[in-house]
C-alpha cells in the first residue's frame, strides 16, 4: 500500500468516527448545545479538556520551539500547564456553581451591567477568533502535506467535518468527539516518541529516556546534545537565561492567559457538580501532561537526531553530501519548510550557527561560508517518524493526530464564539424573549457563520497570524482573568471598577504590543523596533499580559473604593457562588 | 442565621488558606526552582543536567497535577465538615 493510501485510511477512518459520534450525540436543547446537558463525567470531561486545550500549537509546534530554544523555551511547558492550577482553585468551581452557560453571562450578572457583559463578549470573540485562525491554517498544512491536496481544499474538507459534528451536536457532540480525538492524538504523539527513545537510550518511556544515557556515546543524552550543538557554535541546550524577569513574566502571562481563555472555562460548566469541576481540572492536567512530559523528550531527541543525520561521522568530520541526504529531507524541501543553499559549493550540507561571532573563526577554518540549511521548527513532530525510519502506518497516525489536535481545538473555540453570539448577544441583548428552540437555531446559525469566517481567515491568514497568539493570551490574561477572579474573591469590586479595570488592562496590553509589533499589526507602523534593547526593563511584548493583569486589578480596586459598593443582592450572589451546596446542572434562568 | 454565617465565614477562610498554601508551592516549583533559584540548585545533578532544568521541563508539571488533586480532595473534605457539600 502506498504512503498516500495509508494516510487516507487513517485520516478518513478518524473522520468517520467523529461523524458517527456526532450522529449519536445530537443536541436536542440549548442545554445540550451549550453544556452537553450538564451530565459529563469528570474524567471524560478532563479528556475532552485535554483535546480542547492541546491545539496544533501544542501538537505540532511546541516540541520544535523547545528543540530550538532548549531551556529558555520551558516557559511554554510551565505556562500552558500551570494555568490549570489557577483554573481549578480560583475559577472553575465557583463559575460552575454560578451555573450559567457562558463566561460573559457571569461577568454581566456579577457586575450588574450589560455593558460589562458586552466588553466580555468582545474580548472573548477577539481572543477566540485569533486562536481559531491558527487551528484552521494548521489543519490546512497537515492536509496538504499528508493527503497531497492543496491547503485550501484541505481546509475546506476540515471545515465540512467540523461543521457536521459541531453544528449538529453542539457541546454534546464536541465533548464526545474530543474524547475520541484525544485518544487519536495522544497515541499518535507517543508511539514515535517511544520508538525514538528506545533507539537512542533503550528506555521505552521518552520522559525518562531524556534524562538517561545515550546508548551510542555512553554519555547522558543531554550532555551529548550539549556537546554536539556547542561544537557547531550553538548555545548549550540547557544554558540558563540572562533575563529572568522576562522569563518569569512570560510564564505568568501564559498561565493567566490559559486560565482566562473562555473555551477552556466553559468546559467546566458541563460536569454535574462543583466537586466534579475540581476533579476535572486535575484529570485535564493528567491528560495534558501525558503529552507535555513527552514533548521535551521529543524536542531534545529530535534535535540530536537531526544533528547526527547531518553529521553522521561526528561534528569534527565532514557533514553529509547533499545527494546522499535522506528521503524525508527531500520531501520537506518540496513544502518549503526545509531550505538548502550550497553557499561554499562543496556539495555538502553545513548546518551550524553563523550568528555566533566566536564561532566565525572555526567556521572559516573549516571552509564554511554560512549556514546552508534552514529547518522550520514546525516540521519536527510531523517528520519525527521519518527521521527515525519508522514504518508507514506511524506516519499515517501522525497525520490523523495532527488533524485531531487542530480540529478539536477549533470546535471548542467555535462553540465559545457561537454561544457568546447566540446567548449573550441575541438572547441577552437583542431578543430576550426568544424561545429555546429559536435560540438553538440561532446558536447553530452563528456556529455555521463562525466556521465560514474561520475557514476564510485560515485560507487567507492575515500577515500577522503568528503575532496574534500573544494577543489572545494578552486579552484573556489582562482582561477576563482578573475580572472573573475579582468577581468571586471580592464583594467590593463594583460595575464601574470592573469595567474600568478590564478596559485599562486591555488598553495597556494592546498599546505595549502595538508599540513593538505595529499598530493593529500593520507592518512598519511600530513605534519602536521589536528588539530586547528597546523593551522596557527587558520585558518582551509577549510577556506584557502579566503586567496588564496587575494594571487591571489595581484600577478595579482603586475605582471601586471611591464609588458605591455593589447592591446587597450582588453581594449575596458572590456569597452563593462560594458555597457548593445547591448547584443544579447549568441552566438558563 | 448568625450561626450559619459564622460557619460560612470560617469555611471561606479555610478555602483561602488552602489556596494560599497551594499557590506558594505552585510558585516555588515554577518561578522558584525552575527559573529564579536555578543557579542555586545548579550543583544538584539530574540525568546530565541540573535540578532546575528538570523542574522547568517536567518537575513543575508533575507538581501541578499533585497540587490540583490535593486541593480537590482537601476541599471536598472541608465542604463536608462545614456541611456545604452538594446533595447527592
Amino acid at each position: 500500500m502506498s504512503q498516500f493510501a495509508i494516510n487516507l485510511l487513517f485520516v478518513g477512518g478518524s473522520f468517520l468516527l467523529y461523524i458517527g459520534i456526532a450522529v449519536w450525540a445530537k443536541a436536542g436543547s440549548t442545554s445540550d448545545f451549550y453544556v452537553a446537558g450538564g451530565g459529563v463525567h469528570p474524567v471524560t470531561n478532563g479528556m475532552a479538556i485535554g483535546a480542547d486545550w492541546m491545539s496544533a500549537a501544542s501538537f505540532i509546534s511546541m516540541a520544535g520551539l523547545i528543540a530550538a530554544g532548549g531551556y529558555a523555551n520551558s516557559t511554554f511547558l510551565m505556562g500552558w500547564t500551570g494555568g490549570y492550577v489557577l483554573l481549578a482553585m480560583l475559577l472553575a468551581p465557583y463559575l460552575r456553581k454560578f451555573g450559567k452557560f457562558t463566561v460573559p453571562e457571569f461577568i454581566g450578572d456579577r457586575y450588574y451591567s450589560s455593558n460589562a457583559r458586552l466588553v466580555a463578549v468582545i474580548c472573548l470573540i477577539v481572543a477566540s477568533v485569533t486562536y481559531v485562525i491558527g487551528q484552521m491554517a494548521g489543519a490546512g498544512v497537515a492536509f496538504s502535506r499528508f493527503l497531497e491536496v492543496d491547503s485550501t481544499n484541505g481546509l475546506i474538507i476540515a471545515a465540512i467535518v467540523v461543521f457536521i459534528y459541531a453544528v449538529m451536536g453542539g457541546m454534546k457532540g464536541i465533548t464526545y468527539t474530543q474524547v475520541a480525538q484525544y485518544c487519536v492524538l495522544i497515541v499518535a504523539y507517543t508511539i514515535p516518541a517511544v520508538f525514538i527513545s528506545l533507539q537512542l537510550t533503550g528506555n521505552p518511556i521518552p520522559g525518562l529516556g531524556m534524562f538517561s544515557t545515550h546508548t551510542e556515546s555512553g554519555l547522558p543524552l543531554l550532555t551529548k546534545l550539549n556537546q554536539v550543538i556547542t561544537d557547531l557554535g550553538f548555545n548549550q541546550y540547557t544554558a540558563d537565561v540572562d533575563n529572568k524577569l522576562n522569563m518569569v513574566l512570560f510564564t505568568l502571562s501564559l498561565m493567566i492567559g490559559t486560565a482566562g481563555l473562555p473555551h477552556v472555562i466553559i468546559r467546566f460548566f458541563t460536569v454535574p457538580k462543583v466537586s466534579d469541576a475540581r476533579w476535572s481540572g486535575g484529570w485535564a492536567l493528567v491528560f495534558i501532561a501525558l503529552l507535555y512530559l513527552t514533548a521535551p523528550a521529543v524536542a531534545s531527541m529530535a534535535r540530536l537526531n537531526l544533528m547526527t543525520t547531518i553529521y553522521p561521522e561526528g561534528t569534527q568530520a565532514q557533514p553529509i553530501e547533499y545527494d546522499q541526504r535522506p528521503g524525508w529531507i527531500a520531501t520537506w524541501e518540496e513544502t518549503g519548510l526545509i531550505k538548502y543553499e550550497d553557499k561554499n559549493n562543496d556539495g555538502r550540507i553545513q548546518l551550524y550557527n553563523d550568528n555566533n561571532a566566536e564561532f566565525a573563526d572555526t567556521a572559516a577554518e573549516r571552509g564554511w561560508a554560512g549556514n546552508e540549511m534552514v529547518v522550520n521548527n514546525d516540521i519536527l513532530v510531523l517528520a519525527n517518524p521519518e527521521i527515525a525510519n519508522l514504518p508507514g502506518w506511524v506516519i499515517g497516525l501522525i497525520a490523523a493526530g495532527g488533524l485531531a489536535a487542530a480540529l478539536s481545538t477549533a470546535a471548542g473555540l467555535l462553540l465559545a464564539i457561537s454561544s457568546a453570539v447566540s446567548h449573550d448577544l441575541i438572547k441577552g441583548r437583542l431578543n430576550p424573549n426568544i424561545s429555546d428552540k429559536g435560540e438553538l437555531l440561532a446558536a447553530r446559525i452563528s456556529m455555521a457563520v463562525a466556521i465560514v469566517v474561520a475557514t476564510w481567515l485560515g485560507a487567507n491568514p492575515p500577515g500577522f497570524a503568528a503575532q496574534v497568539v500573544a494577543l489572545a493570551f494578552g486579552i484573556a490574561g489582562a482582561s477576563l482573568f482578573p475580572a472573573l477572579m475579582m468577581g468571586i474573591f471580592s464583594k467590593r469590586v463594583n460595575n464601574v471598577g470592573a469595567i474600568s479595570g478590564m478596559l485599562a488592562g486591555l488598553t495597556f496590553t494592546l498599546v505595549y504590543i502595538f508599540t513593538y509589533k505595529g499598530w493593529l499589526f500593520i507592518p512598519g507602523t511600530n513605534t519602536l523596533a521589536d528588539t530586547p534593547e528597546n523593551w522596557v526593563l527587558g520585558i518582551s511584548p509577549l510577556s506584557i499580559g502579566a503586567i496588564g493583569a496587575i494594571v487591571n486589578f489595581a484600577v478595579a480596586f482603586g475605582v471601586s473604593k471611591v464609588t458605591a459598593e455593589p447592591p446587597v443582592e450582588i453581594q449575596e450572589l458572590v456569597e452563593s457562588v462560594r458555597y457548593p451546596r445547591g448547584a443544579g446542572t447549568a441552566h438558563d434562568h | 442565621m448568625s450561626g450559619h454565617s459564622y460557619d460560612a465565614e470560617n469555611y471561606w477562610k479555610s478555602n483561602l488558606r488552602l489556596i494560599f498554601g497551594s499557590l506558594i508551592v505552585w510558585a516555588l516549583v515554577s518561578y522558584g526552582a525552575a527559573i529564579l533559584l536555578r543557579p542555586m540548585l545548579a550543583g544538584i545533578e539530574v540525568g546530565g543536567t541540573d535540578l532546575g532544568f528538570w523542574f522547568a521541563q517536567q518537575g513543575s508539571i508533575i507538581t501541578f497535577i499533585i497540587l490540583i488533586f490535593f486541593y480537590a480532595w482537601r476541599m471536598n473534605k472541608i465542604d463536608e465538615k462545614f456541611g456545604v457539600h452538594e446533595e447527592k
